[in-house]
Order: C-alpha cells, then structure tokens, then sequence
C-alpha cells in the first residue's frame, strides 16, 4: 500500500507532484515533534501565557431557561486570543515551521479568523506572512483585512472563480508549489492533504480535552450531546475528538444558506457527494460532471465546498450526524445570545446555536449540551447588515 | 506496445526530438478544438495533450485557467471530450494524451471511463492531482485497458521514489522542469543535470514540460530532453489568432522545425 493518511475511505494526498517531497517531510517532523516533550511544553506555554487558555467553560443559564429544556454549556473559543479557536493550530504549525527552518509562512483565509491567527502568530515568532484571501471574503470581512495589515501580514486578494475561501486555497496552492523549499502553508482546517487533517485536529483537540476537565466543575462527565459548526471542520473535530469513545452524541452543523438548491448553500456532507478536491478524498458540492459547485453561506467561514475527511469518516460510521440550519436562523441566534447573555458570538458559531436552540426544547431538562462557541461575533456586525435591520 | 510507445520508438530511431503540444478541450468550443487538433496532427505534431477543463485548476497558472474557464462556458463536460477523441480518431493516427483533475474521471466512474477512452482511441492520461502514491490502483486500471498513465517527476530525482515512479510510469516521463505551476518561466541551467539523472534510471523518452515560452528555450530543453511539452505559450498564441487553425500549424511548424536543429 502506497496511500498514507485515511480516515476509512477517506483522506489521502491528492496534490502535485512537486508538493509530495515537502508533505513527506513534514509527516515526518511532525511525527518527531509529536512525541517531543520540550515541544509540547513550548506550546502549552504559548496556550496558558499567550493566547490565555484554558478558555472558559460557560453554563448559559438565561439561554437554557429562554430554550426551555436542556442544560446549555457553552466552550468559549470566543474569548482565545483573537478571538476565534483558529490560533490553536496556528500556534502549533508555526512552531513546527520554526523548528523546519521555514522563514516564510502562506496561509488561506475565509471570514478572517485564520488569516488573523495566522498572521498574530507570524508576528510573535519573526515569520514572513502572505495571506491568500478571496476578494469577496475582503470585502465582506473588511476588519479583518486590517487586523492582518496591522499584524504585518501581506493580504493577497484573490479574483478567480467565485472569489471565497475555495478559490483563496486554488490560489494558496499554487503559491505553495511555487515556493515550497522556503515556505510552510498553514492550513486552517482539517482539509488539505495528509498529514494536516490529522495535524490540525490534534492542534484543535485541546478544545474537547479542556472541556472533558472542566465538565466535573458543574457536576457533569460527559454532556448528553456535543453540537459545533462544520465547514471545513477544525472547531467540530477539535471538541469531537476527545469524546469519540464516550457516549456523547456529536452533531455537526452545516450552513445552509438561502436554500435547498445547489449553488444557495454549504452542505457539503448533507448535499454533497464523495471526490477528490484540494489534497483529500471526501464529501464536495459539485455538478453531475465533477466540477465543483458555487456555494453560499452568510458565514464566510463556512462558505467551502469540501469539509474534512475525518468528518466524512465520522458521517460513514454514524458516529455524528450532520444537519442544517439557514442564514436567516443563525442570524436569529446570533442576535439572541447577544440579548440573554451578552456574548457575541460568530456567524459560524451561530449555526450551531442556532440548532441547540431547536434541539434543546425537546430534551429533559436532566440532559445537557455542550456547544462550542468557536469564535466571536465583532467582525460580523456590519457585513451582515444585522444592525442595520436591528433599527 | 500502443500508439503513443510506438510513435515514441520510431522517434528515437530516427533521433527526433518529440513535440508534445497542449491544448484546452472546448477551448472556446469543441468545433474549434478538433480544427485545432487537425491542424496540429497535419503539421508535424508528435503527441496532442488535451486537457479536460475543471472549476479549479490549481496546478495551472493562468493562462491554462482561462481556457479551462472559456471551455466550462459551453459546459463541456467528459463525455463530449470522449466523443471529440473518437472524432479526431477517425481520420488521423496522432497519440493523443489527456489531462486533467481526478474528480471529473472519478465522477464518471473510473473504469467505464478508461473503456471508453480507449474504445475512442485515447492512448494516454496525465493526472494532475494523482501522485504516484495515490495511483496504486489507478494505475492497474490503465494497464488493463492498455493506457499509458504517464506520472510527473519533480526537478530532484534520484531517489529511491523517483525509481519507483519511473517503474511505474507509461509512454514517456513528464519531467517537471522547475517549481511552479503550468505557464511559468523556467530556468535551463540545471535541467540538462535533472534530464541525464533520470536517463539514468529509465529506459523511456523524456519529456520537459511547465514553462517553455520561446524557441530557444524550447530548443535548449530539447538537447537533453527527448521531447518538449509546451501548453500556456501556445494558449496565449491561440487566444490572440484571428484564424486558430492557421495559427496552430504555423506555431506547431515553428516548434517543430526548430527542434530539427537542436
């Protein structure tokens, strides 16, 4: 067997030949690294002291009593340096890059997030930083663009194709081709080919393991169910992971946009069928031809194709189940958590809100949901018109 | 032994060096393509490398992602580079090789569509994002079916993996001339060192493909090389031609008489 990296059916290494000699090291560093105490410390001195972890574990009363059902525990990614849990796995494959000798750093961004943890960590560690960035995501997440700008970070507008997060990895790529012998590309979810699906969820795994500590602070082990948005997948499979042998029901949310219909959403693993796209094997939107669809979702971050091969995994074994909530629901949950409990909180992260608010009323007030709130809301107030509408 | 080794034997017998010229399959339509496709096959061309268009072709530069993207105007889709191959097939005998994405060959189920690119008279495959680890299976399949699945090979052999993806590669090697996508420029000096690298260790005709943008450059690949693979250049020559069947003989009687001369 030639083929490395599979979860099931899938994963793998699906790039240009001139990337497998880079990908091949990198497996191997990153084994090294994996099993190297002192880099394992570095990094929980740069989680605890930097980027403020363990974040805190949050029991949303006013949001559990206005549900009616059960108990709401919110993760708060939101308050990680950055604000999102993006910077987790930005920390961890910079140091990586640091220790390969790479001085310069290219990096794919949708709503920002990434593109911002991205760049705050090239900051910290003296990497040169390019930030590939569709040319609509530019716009729509206008403040983002100038937190990188100010970080250092050159932000490169991409034009092609639909101009999102699909076409700023087509752009990344070939970057990366290009100048693979002095450059590391930060991937910013559990996409791309092996090893980073596996790298970035044991980067965001930190998430599931402090939350598996904190439970017994409000008298739990293990919550009823674990809910968490889905594009690409890195906050899902960062909090799933952990509690893959427990008996938690984890639930993935994808983005489904304006509708139904092929081009009006982001559901990759409810409306999407297996291929091969961006270094993986997994679940892609794509027409009866194999060309990769359009996609919408009013959350930039979740505005992708493909999700993770992990969750392809995941989704074949039954051991998540993967559903769908609007644009126009998150928004409600997005305005919702800002009115009970004074958090606000992402368009991405209000996807899976937005659905604990549904499930919640039909369970015991016995049971209990953990959510991860993945990231914090700021950036999204302007570009989603929702003052605006507010008056 | 099929078309394309065939045609690649009586080459080397008479030391000739191979033209492999690289075109957009529906680029702007599919009419024009196989007025292409003649032109080239009636003007001395050795191999024509068709590519089928994808939404994201993130190993092209772009030059290569405005054809893809012209084509995909006029909705072409598989099935019809299919019909174009069988087309072409009836009347002129030159190798022809595709080349794309796996998806769009996934998509229409892998071995259905190795029998009927051969039933069409195909002869090669070049896959962009199929390393050679991800081609175990794939590759048997070709063979089955009697198609040359030709790998890529990066600008540092030598190595044990390059021996491998030697072994296992059909009709000639696509050496990559330099790091970078399709359609940039390429710099000569080392590649007469990574061409005798892999005489070394194979048999098959090399050819030097990504970036050859002028004759000379063309010709100076050819010194080493076996064959030159040239696709962005001519694109762009393609995209400014008021008569594109005229201008693909002229570009490929150029190329080709310049390469007698190497």
């Amino acid at each position: 067997m030639r083929q490395r990296g599979y979860f099931g059916n899938y994963g793998g290494q699906y790039v240009p030949e001139l990337l497998m000699p880079a990908l091949k090291e990198l497996e191997q560093v990153y084994n090294e690294l994996s099993n190297d105490i002192t880099f394992k410390q570095e990094l929980d001195h740069l989680f605890k002291h930097y980027a403020g972890r363990p974040t805190p574990l949050y029991y949303a009363e006013n949001l559990t009593r206005h549900a009616g059902g059960a108990g709401i525990y919110l993760k708060r990614e939101d308050l990680n340096h950055t604000g999102s849990h993006k910077l987790n796995n930005c920390l961890g494959q910079a140091l990586i890059a640091k220790k390969m000798g790479k001085k310069r750093v290219i990096a794919e961004t949708g709503a920002g997030q990434h593109g911002v943890a991205t760049a705050t960590v090239c900051a910290l560690l003296g990497l040169e930083c390019h930030i590939f960035m569709g040319n609509e995501d530019t716009i729509r997440q206008e403040l983002n663009v100038f937190r990188m700008k100010l970080l250092g970070a050159e932000v490169i507008p991409v034009y092609s194709g639909s101009q999102t997060l699909k076409d700023a990895i087509n752009e990344a790529i070939r970057e990366w081709v290009a100048s693979v012998k002095n450059t590391f590309y930060i991937f910013g979810s559990v996409v791309g080919p092996h090893p980073y699906p596996t790298m970035v969820r044991n980067f965001q795994s930190i998430i599931g393991r402090e939350a598996l500590q904190q439970l017994p602070e409000f008298g739990l082990s293990v919550p009823d169910y674990i809910i968490a948005c889905v594009g690409g997948g890195s906050n899902s499979m960062g909090i799933f992971h952990p509690f893959y042998s427990t008996t938690a029901k984890l639930v993935g949310v994808e983005a489904g946009g304006c509708g139904p219909a092929i081009g009006d959403n982001s559901c990759s693993l409810g409306k999407g069928q297996v291929g091969v796209f961006h270094g993986k094997k997994s679940y892609f939107l794509q027409d009866e031809y194999g060309q990769i669809a359009p996609t919408h979702s009013v959350a930039a971050g979740l505005d992708y194709p493909g999700v993770g091969p992990e969750h392809a995994w995941y989704k074949e074994t039954g051991r998540a189940e993967y559903v769908t909530i609007t644009d126009d629901e998150a928004v409600q949950a997005y305005k919702t958590l800002a009115h009970l409990e004074g958090i606000i909180p992402a368009l991405e992260s209000s996807h899976a809100l937005a659905y604990t608010l549904k499930l919640a009323p039909h369970l015991d007030k016995k049971q209990n949901i953990l959510v991860c709130l993945s990231g914090r809301g700021d950036k999204d107030i302007i570009s989603s018109n929702i003052i605006r509408n507010e008056e | 032994m099929n078309r394309l080794e065939k045609h690649f034997t009586e080459l080397q017998k008479r030391h000739e060096k191979a033209l492999i010229l690289y075109i957009t399959a529906g680029d702007p339509d599919m009419a024009a393509t196989l007025n292409i496709m003649q032109a080239l096959a009636e003007n001395g061309v050795d191999c024509i490398e068709l590519g089928i268009p994808f939404s994201d072709p993130m190993a092209d530069g772009p030059v290569i992602q405005r054809a893809s993207a012209r084509a995909l105007l006029n909705n072409i889709n598989l099935r019809d580079i299919l019909s174009l191959v069988k087309t072409f097939r009836q009347t002129h005998q030159t190798p022809v090789v595709l080349m794309g994405y796996f998806n769009t060959i996934l998509h229409f189920g892998p071995e259905a569509f190795l029998h009927e690119y051969r039933a069409a008279g195909g002869d090669g495959l070049i896959i962009a994002d199929l390393p050679f680890e991800e081609g175990e299976h794939f590759e048997s399949l070709c063979r089955e079916h009697s198609i040359n699945l030709i790998y890529l090979v990066s600008p540092e052999p030598g190595t044990e993996r390059t021996r491998n993806i030697l072994a296992a590669t059909g009709g000639f090697v696509y050496c990559v001339s330099h790091y970078g996508i399709t359609g940039q420029h390429t710099d000569n000096n080392q590649l007469d060192n990574i061409v005798r690298s892999l005489k070394s260790m194979t048999t098959l005709p090399i050819a030097v493909g990504f970036g050859i943008s002028s004759v000379e450059q063309a010709q100076q690949a050819a010194r080493s090389a076996d064959g030159v693979i040239i696709g962005s250049w001519l694109i762009s020559e393609l995209e400014q031609a008021q008569d594109k069947k005229l201008a693909a003989a002229g570009f490929c009687i150029t190329l080709k008489e310049a390469l007698t001369l190497v």
